[in-house]
């Protein structure tokens, strides 16, 4: 890690402190935490909420290693997190929020912004989420809810979204990843998947399933519908009245016809769905793929000439946090990204939004494979230990900015979500 | 100082009045107000909206949705009564032994002994195109493909509805039939009634007040079920609470509520009238 002469002395300072008074210093050593010194941290308790594939007990147990003062973290499914965040934000004091989600918190007083200068890994963080550029210069994508739309506010107040950097940030970009239909190369033939359009293929009839639900469900379909010809949009990601309606006329078109064999709601759904062999071609998430090849299926996430389409979960601080259990907060999401958790969730296949400080923490082979595309030297495990790629296998899509490079449209919650949701009504009930 | 008796008969009644008050009639009463309010990205606005209700009343979105309500509730009713009615007659009136009838009915609970989630799960690989019941059908040379309408359909809704509430509609009609005096049954035998017309006749109309409660459980339990449909269908059937559920999972209450508000007099209905012709309090008396 980097660190500059100031932090070096204090950090020095405070190892000799620490091992002197015998306080949990071991781990320290190695990772640079607690930079925080007070006597009375270790009272401090910091709630952490998010979803399965965030907040991992593994992660726990190391930040309360690392860390002077207690972590507690609470999984739950998207639809309580939300209703806890609006109705009991004292509850918690950190929330894992996707893309798709950070439209219901804004303006409402509910989340607090972190100053640039408290994150200490900003300048260090992929130009993607800094800029909405990508390393080669070029603009990412802006259909849907990007990156840039939701980093930064205008003031500290944190009333609008400002599309142009402030020192405001609406919250410290945790993970990333580019998501596609996920398929069974076993089962599907000799058709080649290339093309979002193939979700409607005729060939493909009653064996394709979709994610339930509009903000994820919707861009994956309008996706294949454009690939196809099917409907025109301007952005896919924000569709106006009549674009929602053309989709949805066209999608109750395909349903009728039995295109579509199933739509999950929960990762082990669609797990279940792949590795059964009930759907040949679907929208997955990434440590779905990899559990379907941890149980010795094949499973390929295949990348498509439209683009992936991109998410991304940031770690918002709730308003209510002031004095030491803020800094204490602001201390945990700076260990967050230090390393140890990123090369955790990166073995799942999510990026990680400082690859510098999740290198070390990775052997040459897995970063290698997860962030370079490389092939394999030897074996490639999962975040727990099981064997999930075997030597010589390339990652799907290849290296990071091969996929995160060609973003089609990112997760999103439109302006129309009343009357999408209404007339998603209609298609799940004809 | 001792109260009057009416005055008696109040305060025997305030605490379970106070509980009902708090715990049922005020939340009913938001959720009325909040279908009246509008709505933006995960908030009410506490603004006169007639838009909800109007949406209900107007669009042939909630016509399909009851359609596909009542036909499941059709179906289950139907398919429970029959089978319900077959078990529990075989086990009130021709099983000899208490003890026998007793496993029986322990029998009938085990489905329940596992975890709901699980049972969800554990249709995949039963009905699933490469499950055992494809599996089977192909081998004995019925089927030439495998039957894809098995899972993720209205078939596969509906048996899982019969698989969780046959018992719910065996346990009251067996609770009935084991009421009847069976000098009844033999006066009627001794007259020369053939067994159906035993059923028909005598145990048919003592069972009544068990039918009704049967079926306000099964029209209960599935005109309120959103999970076993999301489930089984595959999230391609949309019924009357599953729109209400897909709105609240997008944060949108007020059309949540006027939807529930409307399944709510709908339900009360189709009970008060169960209730009108059918006198359950015998039932409940002894």
């Amino acid at each position: 890690m980097v660190n500059n002469n100031d932090k070096m002395t204090r950090r020095s300072l405070l190892k000799g402190a620490a091992a002197v008074t015998g306080a949990a210093a071991g781990s320290g050593v190695i990772t640079g935490f607690p930079t925080i010194w007070a006597q009375n941290i270790k009272d401090i308790k910091i709630t952490h909420i998010g979803q399965s594939y965030s907040t991992i007990k593994n992660i726990q147990e190391q930040a309360n290693k690392d860390l002077g003062f207690t972590i507690e973290m609470q999984t739950v499914d998207l639809t309580t997190q939300m209703n806890r965040m609006l109705t009991q934000p004292k509850t918690i004091d950190l929330a894992d929020v996707g893309n798709t989600s950070l439209r219901y918190f804004r303006g409402k007083n509910i989340v607090q912004p972190v100053t640039a200068k408290e994150y200490k890994w900003w300048d260090k963080t992929v130009p993607l989420f800094r800029d909405g550029t990508y390393p080669n210069g070029q603009k990412a994508s802006l259909q849907g809810f990007a990156p840039i739309k939701s980093q930064y506010y205008t003031d500290a107040k944190g009333t609008d979204y400002s599309m142009t950097p402030t020192e405001w940030l609406v919250g410290v970009p945790l993970y990333y990843n580019a998501d596609t239909l996920g398929v069974r190369p076993d089962l599907v033939g000799n058709v080649k998947i290339d093309s979002w359009a193939r979700l409607l293929d005729p060939a493909f009839k009653g064996k394709v399933a979709l994610q339930d639900g509009v903000n994820v469900g919707v861009p994956d379909a309008a996706m294949a519908l454009e690939a196809n010809g099917d409907v025109k949009y301007v952005d896919k990601g924000n569709m106006t009245k009549a674009e929602i309606d053309q989709t949805i006329a066209k999608l109750i078109e395909y349903k009728k016809a039995g295109q579509f064999r199933s739509f999950w709601t929960n990762f082990d759904q669609s797990v279940q769905l792949m590795a059964s062999g009930e759907v040949v071609l679907q929208s997955m998430w990434s440590p779905a793929v990899t559990e379907v090849r941890t149980r010795g299926i094949a499973c390929t996430f295949q990348a498509l000439k439209e683009g992936h389409r991109g998410w991304y979960i940031m770690m918002l601080a709730m308003s209510h946090l002031e004095g030491l259990k803020r800094e204490c907060a602001i201390e945990y999401m700076n260990w967050y990204n230090s390393g140890w958790a990123g090369a955790f969730i990166s073995r799942q296949g999510f990026y990680n939004t400082i690859p510098e400080n999740v290198k070390p923490f990775m052997t040459p082979n897995e970063y290698a494979y997860w962030y370079e595309g490389k092939p394999a030297t030897e074996n490639v495990l999962n975040p727990f230990g099981k064997v999930m790629e075997k030597t010589g296998a390339v990652r799907d899509g290849g290296a990071l900015w091969d996929r995160m490079g060609n973003i089609g449209i990112w997760n999103t919650l439109m302006d129309e979500d009343r009357y999408l949701v209404r007339r998603w009504q209609d298609f799940i009930a004809a | 100082m001792t109260p009057s008796p009416r005055m008696a008969s109040w305060l025997q009644v305030a605490p379970m009045a106070l509980i009902l008050f708090c715990l049922v009639l005020v939340p009913l009463a938001l959720i009325i107000t909040v279908s009246f309010m509008d709505y933006g990205f995960a908030e009410v606005i506490p603004e006169l909206l007639w838009e909800n209700y109007l949406d209900i009343f107007t669009s042939s979105l909630t016509l399909q949705l009851y359609a596909q309500t009542f036909k499941f509730v059709a179906i289950v009713w139907a398919v429970t009564f029959l089978l319900g009615f077959t078990i529990a007659y075989y086990l009130v009136f021709h099983v000899r032994s208490g003890a026998a009838r007793a496993i029986c009915f322990a029998a009938c609970a085990i489905p329940f002994w596992t975890s709901g989630p699980i049972r969800m799960v554990s249709w995949v690989p039963l009905l699933g195109r490469e499950g055992l019941v494809n599996k089977a059908l192909l081998g004995m040379g019925l089927i030439a493909e495998p039957l894809s309408w098995l899972l993720y359909s209205e078939f596969s809704v509906v048996i899982v509805y019969i698989n969780v509430l046959t018992l719910a509609m065996l346990g009251p009609i067996a609770n009935s039939m084991s009421k009847i005096d069976h000098s009844l049954i033999h006066a009627a035998r001794d007259q020369g009634a053939t067994e159906w017309q035993i059923i028909r006749l005598v145990i048919f109309p003592l069972i009544k007040p068990g039918i009704a409660i049967g079926s306000i459980f099964i029209i209960t339990a599935v005109m309120g079920d959103s999970f076993i449909v999301k489930q089984m269908s595959g999230g391609q059937i949309n019924t009357a609470v599953g729109a209400i559920t897909t709105e609240l999972n997008a944060f949108q209450y007020p059309p949540a509520a006027a939807k529930s508000v409307v399944m709510l007099v709908i339900v009360i209905a189709l009970v008060a009238s169960i209730l009108r012709l059918v006198d359950i309090r015998k039932e409940l008396a002894k």
